[in-house]
């Protein structure tokens, strides 16, 4: 178990790394870093405190640990869009919208997927059945930002249940927490139903029947436990398209999260922001991957191996 | 992003029990995803690589006098079949185009990325020891971070542009294929026919060309073909988000953006656009779920 958690500690450090590198290249691949990282009008003053603080007279490799070292307290240069903030700190400031928006659809997704899922499996081939599995071929299939102004056009505009966009109260959370939760729910309803599938024709679910367990515990605490280890392996997957998905419907939303500050900063090109923002996404991606790995590990001995 | 990969376990979708009383009708049943599948390629995708003939206006004319013309049978008529936008571009034109670019991109990305994940994953399989390991540590690394970060540095750093789309891909698939064809390259070293062809005094480079290579094309072809849906999704994403593909070109994600503030009063320009995606992302993916329920030994020894 240690040796597991070491080498995926390393593996994980290692890919933060890479972004960090790829991050760099990036910077210095269009040309000089100073016009990506500062204002069109800068004074030769900025400039010179610019060159100084990332060492940018100095060698490629030198320049690269200054720009980690940098990254690694956090100062990625201030922002040009929003100016007299530091990048990192507006970044930090719309993270909180973010993960509260991606908690409450993962929420909702796990509420829905879960029990359909079980449902689905219970149910094999009858109508419920199929009727789930049309719906996470749509879910999965339905281009998610396409979906959003479905949303907006029908929820909030037709039948003006809910805003159409912006943010502030728990009735602007609706549209977007759903949006970003339908592929979820696809995804994940599907993995319950296959895994349920698999369970429920193991020996200790007979065993259990055969006891005379009542067939709602037999379904719902004995099975469903032996095959939650699957849906949670996909939590790991589950981060991932929060951050994607935070990016489109943070955008048709206007919801202001990461993924909106990551649009709005590429479009003044504000290079410092977006430099933040793509290593926060990889950190919180890679960190979560992580931690849903050691808990898979803890649960399934099979995966230390 | 991928920006949405669909997953794939093993599903165990349609157990025909009657496949022993009724043979013929099931064969057909069985297939029934391929027809629609055929159509919606047939009608969607085909016609784009000819929307220069096809298309009854340019994707791209201008036309003041007909903005804002509903579809055909919602208060237009036949001139417009599906509307026009703002500035009278007609929507049944802009989405045939559209098909013409989701096609080339997304062959393109595909075309790249698999060659490129196909031949580290034929080096990294057959040759083994330092080179197995450095390919397989960069496939894990690529696996561990999601595709939008890159899109966004991209999309920053030179602005949208087809070479950063097509970047992007690669990105996204490259690991994907190298993992495959590496495992079925480290069985297929193993087998006899490389030995002796080892034995005869053939070159490394002729065993992986001529006795493993065509050994793995078939799969390498299945799954890319599999990737369609995945792509043209992703290349819409990052179009719509105007990380993608610049304007004015008008890929399917553009077009929904197009229309995104005018939802309400002209629902057509985006929803057109948006439906074309839905339908060639779903076919590919039924397609997908089809040929999993064939080749999945699980589910057919379920029959």
């Amino acid at each position: 178990m240690k040796k597991y958690i070491g080498t995926r500690l390393i593996e994980s450090l290692a890919a933060i790394l890479v972004i960090t590198i790829l991050v760099f290249a990036l910077t210095h691949m269009s040309g000089s870093p100073v016009d990506a990282l500062l204002p069109q009008d800068a004074t030769q003053d900025q400039i010179d405190a610019l060159v100084a603080q990332w060492g940018l007279d100095q060698p490629l490799a030198v320049q690269y640990l200054t720009f980690l070292k940098n990254a690694l307290a956090g100062d990625f240069g201030d922002s040009l869009k929003w100016r007299g903030y530091s990048a990192m700190g507006v970044v930090l400031d719309r993270f909180p919208q973010t993960l509260l928006l991606g908690g409450v659809a993962v929420a909702i997704s796990v509420i829905v997927a879960i029990p359909l899922g079980v449902m689905a499996a219970m149910n094999r081939n009858g109508p419920l059945d199929r009727g789930a599995q049309i719906f996470s071929l749509f879910g999965q299939s339905v281009p998610q930002f396409w979906f959003a102004i479905l949303l907006i056009w029908f929820l909030a505009v037709a039948l003006q249940l809910v805003p159409t966009s912006g943010s502030g109260s728990w009735r602007h959370l609706i549209l977007p927490a759903i949006a970003m939760a339908w592929f979820q729910i696809a995804a994940l309803s599907r993995l319950t139903r296959s895994a349920m599938l698999d369970v429920l024709d193991a020996e200790y679910i007979k065993l259990a029947r055969v006891k005379g367990v009542r067939e709602a515990r037999v379904v719902w605490v004995h099975a469903l436990r032996n095959a939650a280890v699957v849906p949670l392996t996909y939590f790991g997957v589950l981060a991932g398209s929060v951050l994607t998905g935070s990016v489109t419907i943070e955008t048709v939303f206007s919801w202001p999260g990461l993924g909106w500050v990551a649009i709005e900063a590429i479009r003044a090109r504000d290079f410092p922001v977006v430099q933040a923002v793509v290593v926060i996404f990889a950190i919180i991606y890679i960190v979560s991957n992580f931690l849903v790995d050691i808990l898979n590990a803890y649960i399934d001995p099979r995966v230390r191996s | 992003m991928p920006t949405s990969t669909p997953v794939y376990g093993p599903d165990k979708m349609d157990t025909p029990r009657t496949s022993r009383t009724l043979p013929r009708a099931w064969s057909e049943l069985r297939s029934w995803p391929l027809i629609p599948l055929a159509i919606i390629t047939l009608v969607l995708l085909v016609p784009g690589l000819f929307a220069d003939i096809l298309a009854p206006y340019g994707p791209l004319e201008i036309d003041m006098r007909a903005r804002l013309q509903p579809p055909v049978f919602f208060g237009g008529d036949w001139s417009h079949v599906l509307g026009t936008d703002r500035l009278g571009r007609d929507i049944f034109s802009r989405t045939l185009h559209g098909a013409y670019y989701a096609m080339s991109i997304s062959v393109t990305g595909i075309v790249v990325g698999v060659v490129i994940g196909t031949t580290l994953g034929l080096i990294a399989g057959y040759a083994r020891g330092w080179a197995d390991t450095i390919i397989m540590r960069l496939v894990d690394i690529s696996l561990a971070l999601p595709a939008i970060l890159l899109a966004l540095a991209l999309a920053a750093m030179f602005g949208p542009s087809f070479q950063s789309v097509i970047a992007v891909v690669v990105f996204v698939l490259w690991a994907y294929f190298a993992r495959q064809v590496r495992a079925e390259v480290l069985s297929l070293r193993e087998r006899d026919f490389v030995a002796r062809a080892r034995v005869a005094g053939a070159s490394h480079f002729r065993i992986l060309r001529r006795h493993i290579f065509p050994n793995v094309i078939n799969t390498v072809v299945v799954l890319a073909t599999l990737q369609v849906g995945i792509v043209i999704s992703l290349e819409a994403s990052l179009s719509f988000l105007g990380i993608g593909i610049p304007r004015p070109t008008p890929t399917w994600g553009i077009l929904v953006a197009d229309g995104r503030e005018l939802i309400v009063t002209a629902w057509w320009i985006s929803f057109f656009p948006g439906l074309a995606i839905l339908l060639v992302v779903l076919s590919v993916n039924l397609f997908g779920d089809w040929l999993r329920n064939r080749l999945d030994p699980k589910t057919r020894q379920m029959r």
